[in-house]
């Protein structure tokens, strides 16, 4: 059963079509990798996805628990509670916030108290705070982030705000999970390390994921499926095998002729 | 019920334990807020304070409560608002108009009330359709909407057009004042340390982040919107009551700039900012009287001055804490022994 169908998503800003008629469908607990050359689209594909741009036309299906949710005119935050959480490609933590912070701000939807037990401190507060605190440290017990809790986000080396963007996304507790470029920026020992993290979290959380990235050694290794965008078009789909010798898209890639396909 | 700033959540010995820091410093608190009540309204008693620093005090006070709810707005959500005088004008003329038709003392707090809860509603509807803007843009509309209630104000016959309003029965008095600035800024420190403030916090930081985690930017900006609505019609009833004569053009344009003067100097996103900055530029300003040509140039020239070397406010966005305080003082302290010390 799909959790995720695009139907015929077409995204137009004014004269320019960012997204032709794309039709990508993601079946449950899939790994599915999105690449293609700068300015593709992937990123439209996201940001279409998660409510940022509202699509010109075609539709949007999410399932979840067995209910079927169009979420072509659903904003951000309400297709977040639905459970898409996503990474961005050039991090955008809450960077004058503390690790801690960020990660309890994406559990805020748990949050159940009211405006009285804020204002008066009422016991409510300082148990549902103590379980926020307890909730966030176990996510960054698993990302290997708590000795880190008291920085700012904007201190971390590079890698963990990376890693920090992932646990935040997690922390919205979603089943479909959408990474932008995760590995960009990092050298080969940090990108084998996200690689190993990516596929953890996918199993241990059951997620099923999308995504983008250029880096050919972690698309190729964990992808069980991969679609191409060029020019805003899906032009392949299939498993890494079938992508590696596809003339379309190393054509795509590399403007012409494959050599030894 | 009364934790006023809760700094100490943000302390490394605090998270250490994966506790959330629920020690009762409460009681030390209350004591704190008592003792300098208690000693505030003994030089006043003695006459030390006398009816001029009086004044003085309420002014501390008024511009308080104005400043730490502009800093929910502004300097916690990040909604850049040069309305915040509207708001005021709104609870100042609510109050003077209910003691005026209605005096007595419970009139005074009734007028209070509903002067701060129609400033909050006037929030409300003036925050649903401009806080789709961001930045300049919602500066000018905030603008733009103060201006009319002022003109709304000065047009109309029940609030005594621009002559305003006079003899309103004067009730507040330092005890109210100073009661309802401590209930400001715990309310409002309260909000800011919980995860709803947090949730205003992340859309200072990043509106598209914030919504991707699933926080309702649009809702928690109408709230910082409402509840900061809410304390500047309380700080206007208060003005209103102590001054006992107010007229459309205190509340124009220039007393919102003053505000956000003050909340920018502080520090963006520092409670503990803001109430230092409305008390030093108020004692500024009360010292400057005597140079009357001169008042305006020097005030500005300070201000420059704190902006050149402080650009992002007194305290930045960092509070105080008394604990801190008193354990960084006595770690100077020591040192200062050692290097006696040595130098003997």
């Amino acid at each position: 059963m799909p959790i995720l169908t695009m139907n015929n998503v077409t995204m137009a800003f004014g004269g320019l079509a960012a997204l032709t008629n794309v039709n990508i469908k993601l079946e449950k607990g899939e790994l599915v990798g999105l690449i293609g050359p700068n300015g593709a689209g992937k990123t439209t594909v996201f940001n279409v996805l998660t409510g940022i741009y509202t699509p010109t036309s075609g539709t949007i299906e999410y399932m979840n628990d067995n209910t079927k949710t169009v979420i072509n005119n659903l904003k951000p935050h309400v297709i977040s509670a639905l459970g898409i959480a996503r990474t961005f490609q050039n991090i955008r933590l809450f960077k004058e916030l503390t690790v801690l912070d960020n990660i309890r701000i994406a559990i805020h939807k748990d949050v159940k108290y009211g405006m009285a037990p804020t204002f008066l401190r009422l016991p409510s507060f300082f148990k549902e705070e103590q379980s926020l605190l307890d909730n966030a440290y176990k996510l960054l017990k698993i990302f290997n982030l708590d000795s880190k809790k008291d920085e700012l986000a904007k201190n971390l080396p590079y890698g963990e705000q990376r890693r920090l963007e992932i646990a935040r996304a997690l922390a919205t507790k979603p089943s479909l999970l959408l990474l932008d470029e995760p590995a960009a920026g990092m050298n080969p020992n940090e990108t084998a390390e996200l690689t190993e993290l990516i596929k953890w979290i996918w199993k241990e959380y059951g997620l099923t994921i999308l995504l983008i990235e250029h880096d050919m050694s972690l698309v190729m290794k964990i992808c069980e499926r991969i679609y191409v965008l060029d020019y805003g078009m899906v032009i392949a789909e299939g498993t890494p095998e079938e992508i590696k010798n596809n003339k379309r898209v190393v054509e795509a890639y590399l403007g012409g002729e494959a050599p030894d396909a | 019920m009364i934790d006023v700033m809760m700094s100490e959540i943000n302390t490394p010995e605090a998270m250490n334990s994966a506790k959330y820091p629920r020690k009762f410093t409460l009681l030390k608190k209350i004591l704190f807020i008592v003792l300098f009540y208690g000693i505030i309204q003994l030089l006043i008693f003695l006459n030390v304070i006398n009816a001029y620093y009086q004044v003085t005090l309420a002014m501390i006070c008024i511009n308080i409560i104005l400043a730490v709810s502009l800093n929910l707005i502004t300097g916690f959500t990040g909604q850049f608002s040069l309305g915040h005088a509207g708001f005021m004008s709104i609870g100042a003329y609510t109050c003077a108009l209910i003691t005026l038709n209605m005096d007595t003392p419970f009139s005074f707090i009734i007028g209070l009330i509903a002067g701060a809860i129609l400033a909050a509603i006037v929030g409300l509807l003036i925050g649903i359709p401009t806080l789709r803007l961001k930045g300049d843009y919602l500066a000018i509309a905030t603008l733009g909407l103060a201006q009319i209630i002022e003109i709304i104000i000065r047009n109309l016959d029940f609030t005594g057009g621009p002559r305003g309003l006079a003899n309103i029965p004067q009730y507040a008095n330092w005890t109210w004042l100073f009661l309802f600035t401590v209930i400001t800024v715990v309310i409002i420190s309260n909000f800011i340390n919980s995860s709803h403030g947090r949730a205003c916090i992340s859309v200072r930081e990043d509106e598209i982040a914030a919504e991707a985690v699933g926080i309702n930017t649009t809702k928690y900006k109408v709230l910082a919107f409402i509840i900061g609505a809410f304390f500047a019609g309380i700080a206007g009833a208060l003005y209103a009551s102590y001054f006992y004569y107010i007229k459309p053009d205190l509340f124009g344009f220039l007393k919102s700039i003053d505000i956000l003067v003050i909340v920018v100097l502080g520090g963006m996103g520092s409670i503990s900012g803001s109430i230092l900055a409305a008390i030093l530029l108020v004692i500024i300003s009360t010292y400057l009287q005597s140079f009357a040509e001169f008042r305006m140039i020097i005030y500005s020239v300070i201000l420059v001055l704190i902006m050149i070397f402080k650009p992002q406010g007194l305290m930045g966005s960092s509070e105080f804490s008394l604990n801190r305080f008193i354990q960084e003082t006595r770690k100077n302290l020591q040192k200062l022994g050692q290097k006696l010390h040595k130098v003997r």
